[in-house]
């Protein structure tokens, strides 16, 4: 698989907006068939990138191909690709079923082809029975899913997904979720989709890339960029984390000393190079808490309890470390009990497998 | 031929497919649309300070048709009268127009969308037919005519000008300022004077300007509803046109422009830095 | 918005002094001339209130007709030329970057707040005999005329006459589009800036060209605004009187000339208030279905 041509490829894709250097330098491949996301905080160039994909923005530098077809000065509508858009931007002054032939219609498909072509899009989307509404007829999520039909009529090379999920109320974003990939696997097209929200990235995309300021920090499927961020952007972007800073002491055989502030010197293994200062950072989930200090080969740190959250499911402690530094420790609430066992001002040391250790290099 | 294809992607580079105003044809009709508005006023101007009589045929710069028009005694008169009547009628309209367009901001009442399309009549209709209307009106009465019904008039024609700009103001007003200001124990009363007034405030100027320049450069209404002699600066004009087209109605012209451009520029300049205070 | 029983006293305070105002000063007048435009003209100019419909009648007689049918079409050629020109420029500013706007408003706008009839003078300025046009143009002539000489051709050209260019129902479509262009482009701003950008964006992804979209989308979206605009351009131009009355000539005569004839020079009230309902009973029309429609729209919007 990793072989195929890539049905998009981004190469060293910079956008200037005057002064403001939007996207920096961007390189990414995209193969077919993958369901991609382009993930980052607002503002950091993703949704640039989307539009310069879909020919709404000019690049400043770089090229973009799109199934080998280099895109330059290519007008959007010239493109093998579609877009849903963050509004939907469902034409309010056409039906539901005018909107989907209207890409049909004006890249000159028979009559006759249309309304087959059409219906079929709907029932793809559940939509079968609403052709002959008006967009302001039908609710914020039917609209989406006309907005998806609308672009899927036309078998895009690749379908772009700006926000499409921001829009909606909780539950139902939870659904279109599930909805979105199901689709992907019945029409087989390459999605691309931009989210700020890692959930959504991380539950749909086969790979995803974090973006921070223009720049793309990682590029990995879900599972790696939570278990193996390469630095302290991704680890603190996409889930939880308590991170200190440090500073390499030595490397031998697939295990690295580090002099953490205000811990002292612990080993930890890892396999790439490191060098200088660095971070290092455990997920609260998986650190343990105890009492007494733990025995056996663990890093352990000692702390006092100074908050308690309690989220149903699992109760967050917060404890002030020896480090100066504010750890988390996630706690399942697995059997029914009204009152904490931990309690604010609890002394409590928090300790975790060496190998549970994401070591950021950048 | 490399070069060629190079400067064309570059020149690519630049344009997104939405930014119009990026592209040559569309600087050259906002260019020409420019020209078509400006080139007669400029003309106008310009010719006002040409010391030849007849004609347009530039004989050098002078200020002798200025001082021509500065000592007529009737465009005197006829000044005083436009500011005399542009100056009431501004006060009364704006007055009761943007307590109308508070009115009709913050209420519903039966047949509103029928009061609405009455009141805005004045807006639509051509002037003429407003003007005949008025003059029969006070014909029918038996009022005579005179500055006070042209400034009758002109307050009519003008307050829905000001109650839809105060209107237009107001629409983007957030509604719970009123009821913080009420929450924190304000009395209506306080919370209009205190909160909802000084949100107007440039809603206000911008329809007492609007008032103002529309009452100064009314011509059919108050040729209309004017009595005989009682001249104001566009009906003065006029009359000159009638009779001789010297470079002195260029000058007297020139002068009108200034004073409601200047009007215009500087209540716009009050407006935006108005609006820029209130943001930061 | 609240109901106006909330709070009646404070409701008529704000809404009584202007109604009053509207209703006695130009309501009342309104009907007045209504029922003028019923009545009967006396022997010496005055009127007999009466119910008939003779000056109507009057008002589609052919030479009045003709005047009617003139206003509309020079009416409707200055609106469409005034929404060719303007629609290019409307798009032009409300796709502008945000800090371009207001500049290039003020500078369309600029020339609305100069009077109507100093606009009017101005093209006598620049199109009458001795006018800057031809005024260059007989330079241009005298120059050439100069040049013929020198070849030993000193008569071919002849005298220079100026042209004509004043005083005919081209000037007078000028003159209008001239004078309305803003009152087109400022509704057209309003609608295009509001418009969503994503709808075009849509429709160019869609495989749309630049054409098609504006024809598709761009159009019917702002569909709004160029109705209000045209039909307000449309009727001011129609109705005007300054401009025929100045720039036009003998055969420019329109329906605003005529009823100021009809009340200053004939002194036949009736008849000139019937011929201003003429123009402005398609008004009203306008207005109610435009009402009818939005009410009509709304609960349409409300039962869904």
């Amino acid at each position: 698989m990793t072989d195929a041509k890539p049905i998009i490829s981004i190469r060293n894709v910079t956008k200037r907006f005057g002064s403001v250097v939007a996207v920096d330098n961007v390189s990414i491949d995209i193969r077919p068939g993958e369901f991609f996301a382009l993930l980052g905080p607002s503002g950091c160039g993703k949704t640039t990138l989307l539009r310069m994909l879909a020919g709404f923005e000019t690049t400043s530098e770089g090229e973009i191909e799109i199934d080998g077809q280099p895109m330059f000065g290519v007008s959007p509508n010239k493109r093998p690709v579609n877009m849903v858009f963050q509004s939907y931007a469902v034409f309010p002054h056409m039906t539901v079923f005018d909107n989907v032939a209207y890409g049909l219609k004006v890249t000159g498909v028979p009559k006759n082809e249309i309304t087959g072509q059409v219906n079929e899009a709907l029932s793809l989307v559940h939509l079968e029975d609403y052709g002959r509404r008006k967009p302001d007829q039908l609710s914020g999520g039917q609209r989406q899913r006309v907005a998806l039909a609308r672009a899927l009529v036309k078998k895009p090379k690749v379908l772009l997904l700006d926000e499409p999920l921001s829009a909606l109320d909780a539950k139902l974003r939870e659904a279109m979720r599930l909805e979105l990939v199901r689709l992907q696997h019945s029409v087989g097209i390459t999605f691309i989709i931009v989210t700020h929200d890692q959930d959504e990235a991380l539950s749909m995309a086969d790979r995803a890339a974090v973006m921070d300021r223009g720049v793309v920090r990682q590029i990995a499927p879900p599972g790696e960029l939570y278990e193996h961020p390469n630095g302290r952007f991704v680890a603190d972007f996409i889930g939880k984390v308590n991170m200190l800073e440090a500073k390499v002491a030595g490397q031998s055989g697939g295990e690295l000393v580090v002099e953490v502030n205000g811990m002292g010197r612990i080993v930890v293994p890892h396999d790439g190079a490191a060098a200088g200062d660095i971070g290092i950072a455990v997920r609260p989930e998986k650190t343990i808490l105890s009492a007494d200090k733990p025995g056996g080969d663990v890093v352990a740190l000692k702390g006092k309890v100074c908050d308690v959250a309690y989220y149903g499911n699992e109760s967050h402690i917060l404890l002030d470390t020896d480090t100066g530094v504010q750890f988390t420790s996630t706690v399942q609430n697995d059997a029914r009990r009204v009152e904490s066992s931990v309690v604010i001002g609890d002394n409590l040391w928090i300790s975790w497998a060496p190998g549970n250790t994401l070591v950021l290099a950048e | 031929m490399t070069d060629v294809v190079a400067s064309r992607r570059r020149r690519r580079r630049g344009v997104n497919p939405l930014e119009y105003l990026k592209r040559p044809w569309m600087w050259l009709t906002l260019l020409a649309c420019f020209l078509f508005l400006y080139f007669p006023l400029v003309t106008l101007v310009a010719f006002s300070f040409n010391s030849y009589k007849r004609g347009f045929i530039w004989k050098g710069f002078s200020l002798k048709w200025y001082e021509k028009a500065l000592n007529n005694q009737s465009l005197h008169e006829a000044f005083f009268n436009s500011m005399h009547v542009a100056a009431v009628s501004t006060v009364v309209s704006t007055a009761l127009g943007a307590m109308l367009g508070l009115a009709l901001y913050r209420y519903w009442f039966p047949w509103k969308g029928t009061y609405e399309g009455i009141a805005h009549l004045p807006i639509v209709i051509p002037e003429i037919c407003m003007a005949v209307a008025m003059v029969t009106f006070f014909w029918a009465i038996g009022i005579e005519l005179s500055l006070s019904t042209v400034i009758v008039s002109h307050i009519a024609f003008t307050i829905p000008f000001v109650a839809v700009v105060v209107r237009a103001r107001m629409a983007g007003f957030d509604k719970s300022l009123e009821e913080a200001s009420r929450d924190l124990g304000a009395s209506e009363w306080q919370t209009f004077w205190y909160v909802t007034f000084p949100y107007m405030i440039p809603g206000l100027v911008a329809g007492a300007l609007m008032a103002f320049v529309l009452s100064l450069d009314d011509f059919v209404i108050t040729f209309f509803t004017a009595g005989v002699g009682d001249n104001t600066f566009p009906v003065k004009i006029y009359s000159m046109l009638r009779f001789s087209v010297t470079p002195e109605v260029n000058a007297a012209s020139t002068i009108l422009i200034a004073i409601t451009l200047s009007l215009t520029l500087v209540a716009m300049i009050m407006q935006s830095r108005w609006t820029k205070g209130h943001k930061e | 918005m609240e109901d106006w029983r909330k709070n009646k006293r404070v409701f008529a305070v704000f809404m009584g002094p202007a109604t009053f105002w509207l209703l006695v000063f130009f309501t009342i007048p309104v009907i007045v001339i209504w029922v003028y435009s019923f009545g009967e003209r006396g022997p010496l100019g005055q009127t007999y209130l009466a119910f008939s419909f003779d000056n109507y009648l009057r008002a589609i007689e052919p030479i009045h007709l003709k005047i009617l049918w003139k206003s509309i079409w020079i009416g409707g050629l200055s609106t469409f030329l005034c929404l060719i020109i303007g629609f290019p420029v409307a798009l032009g500013i409300a796709f502008a970057p945000d800090r371009w706007k207001n500049p290039l408003l003020l500078v369309v706008v600029l020339p609305f707040f100069t009077n109507m009839l100093i606009r009017t003078f101005a093209w006598i300025v620049v199109l009458g005999a001795r006018g800057i046009v031809n005024t260059g143009l007989g330079w241009m002539h005298g120059q050439l005329d100069w040049l013929f000489t020198l070849a030993g051709q000193p008569d071919l050209l002849g005298r220079f006459t100026p042209l004509g260019l004043l005083y005919n129902n081209y000037t007078v479509i000028v003159g209008l589009v001239y004078v309305h262009l803003p009152f087109l482009i400022l509704p057209l701003y309003a609608t295009l800036e509001k418009l969503d950008r994503s709808y075009l964006e849509a429709s160019l992804d869609l495989g749309a060209g630049q054409w098609r979209t504006f024809f598709s989308v761009l159009a019917p979206l702002a569909m709004p605004g160029i109705v209000t605009g045209c039909m307000l351009v449309f009727i001011l131009s129609m109705g005007n009187f300054l401009i025929p009355d100045r720039l036009g000539g003998t055969d420019s005569l329109m329906i605003g000339n005529l009823i100021a004839q009809e009340f200053i020079k004939a002194r036949d009230w009736p008849f000139g208030a019937a011929l201003s309902f003429v123009v402005m009973y398609p008004v009203f029309i306008f207005f109610a279905a435009n009402a009818f429609r939005a009410r009509y729209l709304e609960r349409a919007r409300a039962e869904t």
